[in-house]
């Protein structure tokens, strides 16, 4: 088995047509490999989200070549596309994208209903993954009743809870003051190391960028080394 | 995602904004409502009709009548005179304008050929009698009228017993009011005395003859304020009337009533009917002559019942609208479950069962309110201004029919949802998760 989680080979990606044509990707290859800690930075506008995207399946590539877990991803049916992100991926936005009216554990269990797991193992699973992140007792509360720390921590408890190999943070501090983005931070580092779980951080911070293992750099489309990001 | 997690969580979502689903909801139970009531007048209605079509005849009986000779008719539809041939005013044709027709007549010759038919078991003519008065005893005298009375039939009775057609006793069944206002207490007291009618002949002498009563009759809608007589009774008050009537205007009947088996299968009793029309007469059977009326009713029903459905029309309106303003507040928590996993058609599926259950609720409390409301208004009204008509719930429910509107309008809520549920199934879950 390939100790590659996620590999990208000369990504391209362009929208519009004619002179409203936009290269976002020109050409990246990346590696993620199992159990680091990838970060990805660039300014906004550099295509460091649409990179994410790709890797995460969530977007096509114009062209190139997507690898998840050493399976060619490029050309997989939507249905193939859905089960592989469900049972290998973990999210975490910026924005938390919790369901508002719903409670916590209904937000925790998403991925597990959308999976089709009973009703009490699920329940059973989300309990077990809000205790470990230590927030059980906010089980029954409100998603929206939550400050914004304790929103991250159940966003992270949602990518946490089928078990994912890799998780996704786009921006995961973006809406945090310092000292609860660094708490937010410590959990997610935690989790790689303990569990082996690879991330992929999509962020503009050079000091949560420089907690990851690996930085790729990303300008106008293109892999760049950091003195060029700079330039 | 499991059926039973779809349903549940599309329920969930139908209450998170409860104003505007409880809008739509009444827009919805009005339309439920309307079409709830509309129908349970058909059902009680027809109910009522189908009770009393043992009144108005037994299902084993032909009303036959000439086939009119068109031979000599002009272009403009109108016959011209023929001395050879005898006609007779039909009043056993439903009532409204221009109903009452001239027809050929049946004679005793005719009846005579019918009752030659392998399978009639018996032909009799219909004969109107009109008598002047009844009496009982030395009594008052009221005015009264005799029913055209099909063989068969049964009615419904307050007291005594039905009507035997093979007697040759003089059998009376008198209506309830009529009971009361001869002087009985009690229906029962009628059954057994002895009433006097009285015919006058064309030659203005009036004769009386008298009669068993032998029971007493509820009013409904096959037997009015009439009274029915046996055969015997209706031959001698016939008799009776026709002294000094010419010959042919004696033996002149505007219909004859056949009897077939009550066993007989419907394939014969089609035979008979084309025997019948191969020589030359018209044939109707008692639920051809109810179905007339059944037809109007039905009619005014589905008149009723188009206005009900424009107001669900309206109310499927009000289904998209709330959905597409669902789908857009939940534009982002649509993105999220789709990065997540959830297809585009569990989605779709998420949406359409969210409409449904809307159409659901909407056309459940209806049911239910129309249910409660028709009721209680049929219930006052049988008490009231229909309590004549014994026997008669006015708005009544089956269940078949409740369920059949409840899925009707879950029907309607799902088509109105499949632009919303597409909507949001189409949903890119990049552009969605941005979405602000």
């Amino acid at each position: 088995m390939s100790a590659t989680a996620i590999s990208v080979k000369n990504l391209t990606k362009t929208y519009g047509e004619g002179s409203g044509r936009f290269a976002a990707l020109r050409g990246v290859s990346v590696k993620a490999e199992l159990g680091e800690s990838l970060a990805i930075v660039g300014k906004s506008g550099s295509g460091k989200s649409t990179l994410m995207h790709v890797m995460a399946l969530l977007d096509e590539p114009s062209g190139g070549k997507v690898t998840v877990m050493g399976q060619r991803a490029t050309g997989l049916r939507s249905a193939e596309l859905n089960a592989l992100r469900n049972e290998t991926f973990g999210f975490v936005f910026q924005q938390f994208f919790l369901i508002p009216g719903a409670s916590v554990l209904e937000n925790v269990m998403l991925p597990l209903t959308i999976a089709g797991v009973s009703g009490r193992e699920r329940r059973r699973r989300a309990m077990e993954t809000l205790e470990q992140l230590e927030i059980a007792d906010k089980a029954s509360n409100r998603a929206t009743d939550l400050s914004g720390g304790q929103k991250q921590r159940v966003a992270i408890a949602r990518a946490l809870v089928n078990g994912p190999s890799v998780i996704f943070a786009d921006e995961p501090t973006g809406n945090l003051d310092s000292a609860t983005g660094e708490v937010v931070e410590d959990i997610l580092f935690t989790l790689n190391r303990e569990k082996a779980i690879t991330l992929v951080i999509v962020t503009h911070d050079q000091t949560l960028a420089a907690r990851c293992d690996r930085r790729v750099y990303l300008k106008d489309g293109l892999v760049v080394t950091p003195k060029e990001l700079t330039s | 995602m499991k059926t039973t997690d779809i349903v549940a969580s599309a329920v969930k979502s139908t209450f998170r904004s409860k104003l505007r689903t409880s809008l739509t909801v009444i827009a919805i139970v009005i339309g439920a409502f309307t079409i709830t009531i509309t129908n349970g007048l058909g059902t009680g209605i027809n109910a009522y009709i189908n009770d009393t079509v043992a009144a108005i005849g037994a299902d084993n009986v032909l009303t036959v009548t000439k086939t009119p000779d068109t031979s000599n008719e002009t272009d403009e539809g109108v016959r011209l005179y023929d001395p050879e041939s005898s006609r007779v005013v039909n009043n056993n044709t439903p009532p409204g304008p221009g109903a009452a027709e001239t027809v050929e007549a049946i004679t005793d010759a005719d009846i005579e050929l019918l009752r030659e038919l392998d399978t009639v078991e018996s032909a009799e003519r219909q004969v109107q009698v009109s008598p002047d008065f009844i009496q009982l005893g030395d009594g008052e005298r009221f005015e009264f009228t005799i029913s055209n009375f099909v063989p068969g039939a049964t009615l419904q009775l307050a007291a005594g017993e039905q009507l035997d057609n093979d007697s040759d006793d003089l059998q009376l069944i008198i209506p309830l009011d009529y009971a009361t206002a001869l002087g009985c207490d009690e229906p029962a007291d009628c059954v057994g005395l002895v009433a006097t009618l009285a015919v006058t002949d064309a030659t203005d002498v009036q004769h009386l003859v008298e009669a068993d009563v032998i029971g007493v009759s509820e009013e409904s809608l096959g037997a009015t304020n009439a009274g029915s007589a046996n055969t015997a009774l209706t031959n001698a008050l016939f008799d009776q009337q026709s002294i000094g009537l010419s010959e042919t205007a004696r033996t002149s009947y505007a219909s004859a009533v056949v009897t077939f088996a009550s066993d007989a299968s419907d394939e014969s009793v089609t035979t008979l009917r084309d025997e019948l029309t191969d020589l030359g007469y018209d044939s109707q059977t008692v639920s051809e002559q109810i179905g007339t009326f059944r037809s109007v009713i039905d009619g005014i029903i589905l008149v009723l019942n188009s206005f009900a459905a424009i107001a669900l029309v309206a109310a499927g309106f009000g289904i998209v609208n709330t959905l597409l303003m669902s789908v857009q507040e939940r534009t982002r928590e649509i993105g999220l479950m789709k990065a997540v996993g959830l297809s585009g058609r569990k989605i779709f599926a998420l949406f359409s069962t969210e409409a449904v259950f809307i159409g659901f609720l909407g056309s459940a409390i209806g049911s239910i309110l129309g249910i409660v409301i028709g009721s209680a208004t049929s219930g006052v009204l049988s008490a009231g201004i229909l309590g004549d008509l014994a026997g008669l719930t006015l708005i009544a429910f089956t269940p078949a029919s409740v369920a059949g509107v409840i899925v009707l309008i879950m029907a309607i809520a799902f088509v109105a949802g499949t632009l919303p549920a597409l909507r949001a199934a189409r949903k890119n879950p990049i552009v969605a998760l941005r979405y602000e």
